[in-house]
């Protein structure tokens, strides 16, 4: 059981501040460090992570610094999100080396053992650089958590991942959680944290702007509108058929397409190839606005 | 520190630019052998081609390519991460990398050198000056991987050391032969077997103290430097 815990911590880039006063103790649980793009949440990851000294104020795991400390790496795993691998290696000779570095008594089985929880056995004696982004994602996780560390830390864990293995990996962070372990993982897709329905820990503009359960967090956002692009075969017949569609709050026609506002994400995205479906229109484009994201988040700034 | 030091040597082997350690060592061979098999006198070409092309480019630009890829390339692509994630001493992973250097660069200049050197005088020469490059990568190796954790341009930086400090500077103002690695080398070289080819400019115990200087001091710093790592944020 390890406690990674910052105190007012701020790091500041020049005259750019990147992360501002905060606060944050993480409990073993699985715990998403949730942001839009520029937040400050790779800089939080990172002073956790013992790359970044913070400016002012401590990081700590167990109560030791994480700056200028290799040591604490024997409890903590880490999965940046520059997927840069040794792509020379294997798969299987990549985790081994790591388990070698992490100077386990068994590395082979201890590789083996990672390799078979992201179930990357099957490919673990090709070069990782004929791999795609998801089995390089995993054979990633599993370098990381080939010594079990206490605390694992993931950046945006889940790009390029297919839906499968999105699954996979979130029962993965899931069944780490439950036994114990202190997983961190940041994402700016509030729906990747709402299926992993942990504690939340939201960073805006380098602020803590929300922590706590995510469930109440999301019920104060729920007055403000996601938005969407849309563009089909038939705008102006979709923007129709729309209107009449329960999450739709508004829809505006515009040169390029469709600006629809949806009270509610899950049902207007199932309802609108369903929509779409009846009235014989074929979409060509479906964008969620990431504008909107951050609306939300600069409302809970505000709030 | 084994595995660090295996990895680095796969990275090295398995990136194209291992193929520039090739024309260097070829060229100065082939011009050694040409000179010899035309029976030109050794006092004309001696100089030119061992000091000239061997001990002021071969030596200095192999040390740069390895030097800067056992370290640099991977600070490039990030891969490092890998490594500094690991509950090693930073003093194992700088050791662990700087051996590599050391070896690669030292085969691939020493080798070349001892050829011309006795194509040019004799096995004492040849030898001589395989000890003295061999010393010399040790500096450079060690002022080369430094470079790859101060800057993010450690190629730039060290043709400029090579180029403008060592090869311009070094022949007019004689103030910069102290700091200047390719001086201790053809000093070592001449102490070790005199040819009156080489123009050691610099006595024999700065030649020695200073390249230690360079191997030591340029090692402690690059552990410092390494633990003190940071990897920039995207809000950087």
């Amino acid at each position: 059981m390890s406690v990674v815990e910052l105190e007012n911590v701020s790091r500041w880039y020049g005259n750019v501040v990147a992360v501002n006063d905060i606060s944050m103790t993480l409990e073993p649980g699985v715990t998403g460090l949730l942001g839009p793009n520029g937040a400050g949440k790779t800089t939080v990851l990172h002073m956790m992570a013992g790359f970044l000294s913070p400016s002012r104020g401590t990081v700590t795991i167990d109560g030791s610094p994480t700056w200028r400390n290799p040591g604490i790496y024997r409890q903590l795993g880490l999965v940046a999100e520059k997927e840069a691998v040794h792509g020379f290696l294997t798969a299987r000779q990549f985790v081994v080396a790591c388990a070698k570095m992490q100077k386990l008594p068994d590395p082979t089985a201890a590789a083996q053992r990672a390799l078979e929880l992201v179930e990357m056995t099957s490919a673990q004696d090709r070069r990782i650089e004929t791999f795609s982004k998801g089995m390089r994602q995993r054979t990633r996780v599993a370098a990381a958590l080939v010594h079990e560390p206490q605390v694992l830390l993931l950046d945006e864990p889940f790009n390029g991942m297919d839906p499968r293995q999105r699954m996979h990996m979130m029962e993965l962070l899931h069944s780490l959680g439950d036994r114990g372990h202190t997983i961190l993982f940041s994402s700016h897709i509030l729906e990747e944290v709402e299926q992993l329905s942990g504690l939340v820990q939201v960073i805006v503009a380098g602020r803590l702007a929300a922590s706590g359960d995510y469930r109440r967090i999301r019920r104060l956002m729920t007055n403000r509108p996601h938005v969407f692009a849309v563009q089909s075969s038939d705008d102006r017949r979709l923007a129709v058929a729309l209107i009449g569609e329960k999450s739709v709050n508004g829809v505006e026609i515009e040169a390029g397409g469709l600006t629809v506002r949806a009270s509610d994400y899950g049902s207007f995205t199932r309802a609108l190839p369903r929509i779409a479906l009846g009235e014989g229109i074929r979409l060509r484009r479906l964008l969620p606005s990431d504008e909107s994201l951050e609306s939300v988040f600069s409302y809970l700034l505000e709030a | 520190m084994s595995t660090v030091a295996y990895i680095t040597a796969r990275g090295l082997f398995g990136r194209r630019r291992v193929l520039l350690l090739l024309p260097l060592p070829l060229l100065l061979i082939g011009l050694a052998l040409i000179c010899r098999s035309y029976d030109v006198d050794p006092n004309q070409w001696g100089q030119a081609v061992v000091q000239g092309l061997g001990l002021a480019v071969l030596l200095p630009v192999i040390s740069l390519i390895v030097g800067t890829g056992v370290l640099g390339s991977e600070v490039d692509d990030g891969t490092i991460v890998h490594i500094l994630t690991k509950p090693l001493p930073r003093r194992d992973i700088i050791l662990a990398k700087l051996l590599v250097a050391v070896g690669v660069s030292a085969v691939a200049s020493a080798v070349p050198l001892f050829i011309a050197g006795v194509l040019a005088s004799g096995v004492k020469f040849g030898i001589a000056l395989a000890v003295a490059a061999a010393a010399g990568a040790v500096a450079y190796s060690a002022l080369f991987l430094l470079l790859s954790l101060v800057t993010r341009r450690p190629v730039l930086l060290g043709l400029v050391y090579i180029l403008v400090w060592e090869g311009l500077l070094g022949r007019w103002v004689s103030g910069t032969r102290v700091l200047s690695i390719e001086q201790y080398v053809i000093t070592i070289a001449d102490k070790m077997a005199p040819t009156g080819m080489l123009d050691g400019k610099v006595s024999l115990p700065v030649a020695l103290v200073m390249a230690t200087i360079f191997a030591i001091g340029g090692t402690l710093f690059a552990i410092n430097r390494l633990g003190s790592f940071s990897v920039a944020g995207e809000t950087s």
